[in-house]
């Protein structure tokens, strides 16, 4: 029993220390350099602040293919504040709050209507990738530059930050999700959602109110990723993030959650959302080019929910 | 079946198991959840391999692999859930995995003749080739399952609990095709929970107790509760305890809901008994009281509260609901015992919204003690706990609610004697008067709904009989036998 738990519990570490393991055959230890791996934490934030939400979505075997828009919106909502000389501070809080708004008419549509979360979702990403770029009037939004562009940029030594103040914002938010999904009635019934959504209503679940809360959170932490976005580019793009809420699912997967339901832990799509850019950092500084890439991370996909289909088989006999 | 053993981690599921069973012979097999008949059953079919023993077929060796080569060699398996394609047509269904085809294209002719054959043979020649088997009924479903495994050559065909889906006439007719299968020569295995079944249809019986040979014998010669003592392992010497109950006031009032103008009393210390056949409105009457079909018409009072109100309302007044679907809708197989248990009251295991799994873990051992749950641990998936195991669980969730008022439908459908004989136990204790040192403990209220009429008439103070939407007038349980219920659920008494 134990045993077994931690191999299943273990999956994504052992992951992660495979695919570092062979970058560093494959480039050298030079990969492990402190410059290098707060590389990949940077490259991670966007993607994994993102897949924090995510996870909590699936978890309650919903989807939501809105984000890679939602994060576009922030972005440009940020930057048009920013122009009006609204502060920073205020200014991302109207990129997350933009998000919010959105993933709170995704769980009033998915709700209301009964609509399967994929549709609604599908729907709204092109809205809101359509709202944004109407917004943007079709262009990028130059911005001032504040302190909000700093945010995942190096931080000099002797700071005392060692790490981007974007990527601690990241590791807070993880912690605060992570205690959410394991401490909370909210995060059980979450699970109990996921695991058996009639179950849930018979125990007097109010599951509505609570798959709404979900996708406003989850948008929320779209949102907070967008700010990310925003800090990298320093404008406002109506056309970023297109495509990335495949990513972020990759990483929720990755980590050992289940589309159907009931499973996912934030530990796990953090190292989900690892392996990735590790992968992808590992690629091209090994001279790889995109398209081997992106096989091997297709790759990891289907073999992560492979194994975890033969340890769950294993489980059942 | 020769000293057949398999032990799953450290649990033997079957200790040297021995099964035989003759050409033109029915044998069945009894035993209660966990015993081990599934397992054995497994292993015949080619699903499982045994850790030791041997089997034989016709005198030879017998090791199949996989299921398919356990078909190829004639041992077919007809489970409890059934595998047909539902969007197939019954032609489709019979051949599937065996299509006659030249060079790839099937050939349909040859498939239909086919299956006219198998099901002429099956005495079933009205079931049309051509039919799509999602709009056939649930017998005629089982029958297309049983088709195919005969036009394959089936000559061991194991039952798995065939009738648990089936309505009255369904069954008998299934009866007639197992005693003409009987007849042609064939060896049929039947596995049920109902010993009338069993004494009806089958020639011997073997019964296994915790993966054990524990008796058997021709069902002729022995009675009900010889082969429910075996199964057990003690005498069952009254299924049914009955405390001295004093009913108190009226919890639950209703006044004309639904089609037929429902209406009754539950009052404190008192069982009552919906009867009534599948279909006629029992559940539709539970889940409209708990709030997950809506009231159309009239007046529900639960203790101080009027009208009606949505699940988590009536947890809130004091009301719980067992569910009869207790897979699809009990129980989140999924998650584990602790969760399951504690899912509708979360609350007060930790400060303000949180919730600690340590705490709850100790919640749930409590009840997993209090009712005896067979499980590794609170921790453990409910999926892999056994029926009756399960069925602990989603009554306890009442309990842990502490709820006044307990909807319980079918609340010991397809779980063993042994877990039947503790629930009864437990109801009887959740209304009979506290006793002194718990005095300020009020008894509860339970409305049970049954398609069991010996279980009503065991249980219940009083038994109202639900025919197509309508519920007769509350009688003394005295008043009623199995007949006059019978009578009355199917409309040919006087019903009310």
């Amino acid at each position: 029993m134990k045993a077994r738990d931690l191999l299943s519990r273990g999956g994504p570490v052992l992951g992660l220390l495979l695919v570092c393991a062979i970058f560093a055959f494959l480039i050298g230890p030079q990969f492990f350099r402190p410059v290098n791996l707060e590389l990949i934490a940077r490259q991670t934030a966007i993607v994994c602040t993102a897949a924090l939400g995510m996870t909590m979505v699936i978890v309650a075997a919903g989807i939501d293919l809105s984000v890679g828009s939602i994060i576009a919106l922030s972005t440009v909502v940020i930057a048009l504040l920013l122009k009006r000389d609204v502060s920073p501070l205020l200014a991302a809080f109207g990129g997350v709050g933009a998000a919010a708004a959105c993933g709170l008419a995704n769980g009033v549509l998915i709700t209301r209507l009964k609509v399967v979360p994929f549709i609604v979702t599908l729907g709204t990403m092109l809205i809101v990738r359509g709202a944004a770029k109407g917004l943007a009037d079709e262009r990028r939004i130059e911005a001032p530059a504040t302190w909000l562009n700093g945010l995942l940029r190096t931080v000099e030594s002797g700071r005392g930050l060692f790490l981007p103040p974007g990527i601690w914002v990241l590791l807070v938010l993880a912690l605060l999700v992570g205690g959410v999904l394991r401490y909370t009635v909210f995060g059980r019934h979450l699970f109990a959602i996921g695991s058996n959504e009639r179950t849930a209503r018979l125990c007097g679940v109010r599951v509505e109110r609570v798959k709404v809360a979900v996708y406003a959170i989850s948008a929320a932490l779209a949102g907070v990723a967008g700010v990310m976005q925003f800090a990298k580019l320093s404008v406002g793009d109506p056309t970023v993030a297109v495509g990335l809420e495949l990513d972020v699912i990759a990483a929720v997967i990755i980590g050992g959650g289940s589309l159907s339901g009931g499973n996912g832990t934030v530990l796990g799509t953090v190292l989900g959302a690892t392996i990735m850019s590790v992968v992808a950092i590992g690629c091209s500084q090994h001279g790889l080019a995109n398209w081997v890439q992106q096989i091997v991370t297709g790759g990891i996909i289907v073999l992560a929910v492979a194994l975890d289909r033969w340890r769950q088989g294993a489980r059942a006999r | 079946m020769r000293g057949v053993s398999k032990s799953f981690a450290a649990t033997a599921a079957l200790d040297g198991v021995d099964l035989d069973v003759a050409p033109g012979e029915v044998v069945a097999l009894v035993g209660q959840n966990g015993a081990g008949k599934s397992t054995l059953m497994a292993i015949l079919a080619g699903s499982l391999a045994p850790d030791a023993g041997a089997m034989a077929l016709d005198g030879r060796p017998y090791a199949p692999r996989n299921p398919l080569e356990a078909r190829r060699a004639g041992v077919a398996m007809i489970y409890q859930e059934l595998s047909v394609a539902p969007h197939l047509s019954v032609m489709e269904n019979v051949v599937l995995g065996t299509e006659p085809a030249r060079g790839g294209l099937v050939q349909k002719a040859r498939a239909r003749q086919i299956t006219q054959e198998v099901l002429a043979r099956l005495g079933h020649p009205d079931i049309l080739p051509d039919s799509t088997v999602g709009r056939l009924s649930v017998a005629e479903q089982q029958l297309v399952e049983i088709a195919r495994a005969f036009a394959i050559g089936a000559r061991v065909l194991v039952l798995d609990e065939p009738t648990s889906s089936l309505g009255r006439a369904d069954v008998r007719r299934l009866f007639d095709l197992v005693r003409r299968l009987k007849a042609d020569g064939h060896a049929v295995v039947y596995i049920s929970h109902f010993i009338e079944e069993v004494k009806e249809v089958a020639d011997r019986f073997v019964v296994l107790r915790d993966g054990r040979n524990a008796g058997g014998g021709s069902t002729a010669g022995t009675t009900r509760e010889e082969i429910v003592s075996l199964m057990v392992g003690r005498r069952v010497e009254d299924l049914f305890p009955r405390s001295e109950r004093h009913p108190g006031e009226a919890i639950v009032e209703v006044e004309g809901i639904g089609r037929g103008e429902v209406g009754f009393t539950l009052r404190r210390g008192e069982v009552l008994g919906i009867a009534g056949l599948v279909g006629a409105g029992r559940t539709r009457l539970l889940r409209t009281l708990f709030g997950l079909e809506p009231v159309r018409a009239g007046r529900i009072r639960v203790g101080a509260w009027t009208g009606a109100a949505a699940p988590p309302r009536r947890w809130e007044q004091g009301m719980g609901l067992l569910s009869e679907d207790r897979k699809g809708e009990g129980l989140a197989l999924g998650l584990s015992v602790a969760e399951n248990l504690a899912l509708s009251r979360l609350t007060g295991l930790g400060p303000g919204p949180l919730v600690f799994p340590a705490r709850l873990r100790d919640a749930a051992r409590r009840w997993i003690e209090t009712l005896g749950v067979r499980t590794a641990g609170p921790g453990q998936a409910v999926g892999e706990l056994s029926g009756g195991n399960q069925q602990k669980v989603a009554l306890a969730r009442l309990l842990h609610h502490d709820v006044d008022v307990l909807l319980l439908d079918e609340p010991t459908r397809g779980i063993d004697v042994a877990s039947k004989a503790q629930i009864y136990a437990l109801v009887d204790g959740l209304v009979a008067p506290p006793a002194a040192p718990e005095a300020t403990r009020k008894p509860k209220a339970v409305l049970v709904a049954s398609s069991d009429l010996a279980e009503l008439l065991g249980l219940c103070d009083r038994i109202a009989v639900m025919c197509r939407g309508r519920l007769g007038v509350p009688r003394p349980a005295a008043q009623w036998d199995e007949h006059s219920l019978m009578m009355a659920a199917t409309g040919t008494g006087d019903a009310a």
